[in-house]
């Protein structure tokens, strides 16, 4: 552990500031947020993760300047009990800094979007503070993201996990009295539930793991715990297994992996800035950190290490089936943020961290990219729905009805009165006319994210595949599979989105959006084509290699394999090719069913329908689950508890106990007669005690002598 | 010189006449006239006993006992005529409205 004593040179001490800057910037917000106009809250906002963007390449620069020393920067005391001593550390090594880059990097592009995105959300009424709301709420992300990825321990990290995971609900449901239609419901408070409990699983995970990490290893601390981690390895290895595959729980929670993967799709509920920077950049790649930051003791137990990859190649791979039978344009790429985190966690399974990391980064490019732009999208048809409902109204032309799909997700707008859905792409086609910037820059998105030479995807890709072929063949083949489906999928969505002639009224009349959306936008479409220098696989250019090693020990680096670039670029331009056949070739018409639903049959069926998995999850654990809240609700509290228990026993025992024995014997019969008797014998005694008092005088009198006299008697005769 | 025993001896039946006759009668004022002779009875005794000790205290005594005689028939008849004007009648046996 490097104090920061040691290393004199270096911005180290601004490392607070991380965490600092967005928690001002939500404060001024919270604070003075009323009397600020909706580009003041943005532009704050936006300065804020900007602040935290330009103290991550500032430590960045450090690390640099410090040949990679990792720099603990103590912060703040937390707990001290005893000898035990758990701090707020900030760590600066070249692995948190690049985190720091990419979270603060993205996150000011996003913010700055945003500004231009929610002003237009349909379901935005002008209300006062919900724009400042999401501000705040998209700077606490920031700020519990930073935590994360700076903590010096696993428990920071845990705070900053369960900090983004608040963010994360606050967004999802940030509408969280509609659906994403605008019409009144519970949909979207449901999916920031859903989201919610089923991180609860992975955190339960994350938990164990860090109660058997500090039982058997004694501490929290990275370094601490990675010095002592070959010993127990050695003595009892199991321990170190349970630890990685209870964090393999959290990982699956946090990064959507398989099976705690359900709650992503339905998180696209949240306005689409959130899915791009929370859902699709930043947060669900937590847990590709985590592993890729817990590597020393990853590489310690190779079972763990091949279960990971398992699950990420698994899930890579299913995944990316079910976003080819999805229709809504957020939900496809929702299912292939999936299927990439897949790529990511396969890869740091198979200890290819630099792989992994490099996926992560480029990733975190072209998803947001896709994510806005598909947000631009939506805003353009809902533009042009708005435009020609006017149109329609002055011309007094009867509208054209929509048809209803087959999920009967017909939306409509309160003002219009319209069954319409701007994030169906059956309502969208020709949108490359209409929206050309947009366009072009979902082109960009989709080339990367299918890996097509020489856009980012293709090189962070393509490591992973190189890296699986080398150590798990069966993990190389579903990874490969896999980015068949991401090209097919994504080509799917272009050919439906941007060519053919519009399917409906909106997609015609579309608009392109604001520069202020579509600037940040293009800054990620150059870093979507130029990411892939980071880290090209030729002798020299392993920058981001040599960059993580600072922080991960020696790593190799495969020499780049032209059989392995050549199969995966055929298979995605083969992909690409079907999906033309199928749909750029033939546009879909307006209401026609899917081209692939006829050769394919219940195969699609299934691909539409998520494969049944949360109808499986209904039945396998929500439904007894709900059977058994209930029947513990009814019988057990309301029947057993409440009306047996505590009626009957105890209420029915205490009114026996009070009526019964202590009213009517113990007080009436006992204290009661006790008391009368006294009562009757001083009323008898007085009774015979008055006749006394005669009212003769002289009978007093004689009293008083008969007194006298005995008075006298005794005193003369004692 | 008469012995002081039969100054004593008189004082004691003066005494009891007077008992007698504040149990026997019932008329107030003749109660008075006994209770009178009572306090006389024990004057007699005072003064008899004063001088056998050649002590000035018994007759000092007597002094205070005529005193309080005088303030209690004054306030006794004054109780008797107040009696006699709400009843017409002094009857000491008909005054008996404290019966228990």
């Amino acid at each position: 552990m490097h104090l920061s004593e040691t290393v004199n040179t270096g911005f180290y001490f601004l490392a607070p500031w991380l965490v600092l800057a967005p928690v001002i910037g939500l404060l001024i917000n919270a604070i003075f947020g009323k009397n600020f106009s909706e580009r003041a809250v943005g532009t704050v906002a936006s300065l804020a993760s900007g602040a935290a963007f330009v103290v991550s390449a500032l430590l960045a620069y450090s690390v640099a300047i410090n040949h990679g020393h990792a720099v603990s920067v103590p912060f703040a005391e937390w707990i001290h009990i005893g000898d035990l001593r758990l701090d707020w550390t900030f760590r600066v090594d070249s692995l948190s800094t690049t985190m720091m880059l990419v979270v603060s990097g993205v996150g000011t592009l996003i913010h700055i979007y945003a500004i231009g995105y929610m002003h237009e959300d349909v379901r935005f009424k002008h209300e006062e503070g919900r724009f400042t709301r999401f501000f705040i709420f998209l700077n606490l992300f920031i700020a519990a993201m930073m935590i994360l990825v700076s903590g010096d321990s696993y428990l920071m990290l845990f705070v900053g996990w369960e900090g983004v995971g608040l963010s994360s609900f606050l967004l999802i449901g940030f509408w969280y009295e509609m659906d994403t239609l605008a019409r009144p419901s519970w949909a979207n408070s449901n999916a920031a539930k859903k989201a919610f409990i089923t991180n609860r699983v992975g955190d339960f995970g994350f938990l164990m793991a860090g109660f058997l990490m500090f039982w058997h290893l004694g501490s929290f601390q990275f370094d601490e715990v990675f010095a002592v981690a070959p010993a127990i390895a050695h003595d009892s290895p199991w321990v170190i297994v349970a630890i990685t595959l209870f964090m393999l729980v959290g990982v699956a929670g946090k990064s959507a992996q398989i099976p705690l993967y359900i709650w992503l799709p339905d998180a696209m509920a949240g306005p689409t800035p959130v899915s791009a920077l929370i859902h699709a950049a930043t947060m669900v790649t937590a847990g590709v950190y985590l592993v890729t930051r817990s590597a020393p003791l990853y590489s310690l137990v190779p079972e763990a290490q091949y279960i990971v990859a398992m699950v990420g190649a698994g899930t890579a791979l299913f995944a990316a089936t079910i976003a080819v039978g999805q229709y809504d344009i957020k939900k496809v790429l929702a299912y292939s943020t999936i299927s990439q985190l897949g790529f990511m966690v396969a890869a740091v399974g198979m200890g290819a961290y630099v792989a992994g990391m490099f996926h992560l980064i480029t990733h975190a490019f072209f998803k947001a990219l896709l994510f806005l732009s598909a947000g631009s999208v939506i805003l353009g048809l809902e533009r042009g729905h708005h435009a020609h409902a006017h149109h329609a109204h002055h011309d007094e032309k009867p509208k054209g009805k929509h048809k209803k799909d087959e999920h009967g997700q017909h939306g409509g707008h309160d003002d219009h009165g319209e069954v319409f859905d701007p994030g169906d792409m059956r309502n969208m086609g020709g949108l490359r006319k209409t929206m050309p910037v947009t366009f072009w820059l979902y082109m960009i998105g989709t080339l990367a994210l299918a890996g097509i030479f020489p856009f980012a995807g293709f090189w962070s890709k393509d490591e992973i595949l190189l890296d699986a072929k080398l150590h798990f063949t069966s993990v190389y083949w579903q990874l490969s599979i896999a980015a068949f489906f991401t090209a097919f999928y994504m080509g799917r969505q272009v050919w439906m989105v941007f060519f053919g002639e519009a399917r409906t009224d909106a997609a015609k009349h579309a608009e392109e959006s604001p520069k202020v959306m579509t600037v940040p936008l293009m800054v990620l479409a150059a870093l979507s084509v130029a990411g892939g220098a980071l880290n090209l696989p030729f002798k020299g250019f392993h920058q981001l290699g040599h960059w993580l090693e600072y922080t991960l020990g020696k790593v190799e680096f495969p020499p780049f394999d032209l059989g392995v670039a050549l199969i995966s670029t055929g298979l995605a331009l083969s992909a690409i090719l079907i999906s033309w056949l199928l749909y750029g070739r033939n546009p879909l018409k307006e209401g026609q069913i899917d081209p692939l639903k006829k050769p394919l049959g219940f195969v699609f069926t299934g691909m539409e329908n998520k494969w049944f998995v949360d109808e499986g999850y209904g039945v396998l654990i929500l439904t007894p689950f709900k059977k058994a809240s209930q029947f513990l609700a009814d019988v057990i509290d309301w029947r057993f508890w409440h009306d047996f228990v505590h009626d009957t026993v105890i209420a029915g025992t205490y009114n026996w106990l009070s009526d019964v024995v202590l009213s009517r014997y113990a007080d009436q019969k006992g204290i009661d007669t006790f008391f009368n008797s006294w009562g009757d014998f001083t009323k008898w005694l007085s009774g015979n005690v008055r006749r006394i008092q005669n009212g003769f005088v002289r009978s007093y009198a004689l009293s008083v002598l008969l007194g006298v006299v005995l008075i006298l008697g005794y005193l003369i005769f004692k | 010189m008469v012995p002081v025993d039969y100054y004593i001896a008189l004082s004691a039946i003066l005494f009891t006449i007077g008992t007698l006759g504040v149990l026997s009668r019932r008329n107030p004022l003749i109660i008075f006239m006994s209770i009178e002779l009572m306090l006389n009875a024990a004057n007699l005794a005072f003064v008899a006993f004063a001088s056998v000790y050649q002590t000035f205290s018994g007759q000092i005594f007597v002094f205070f006992v005529i005193a309080v005689a005088a303030a209690e028939v004054a306030v006794g008849l004054a109780l008797i005529v107040e009696i006699f004007k709400t009843r017409k009648n002094i009857n000491i046996d008909e005054m008996n409205s404290l019966k228990g």
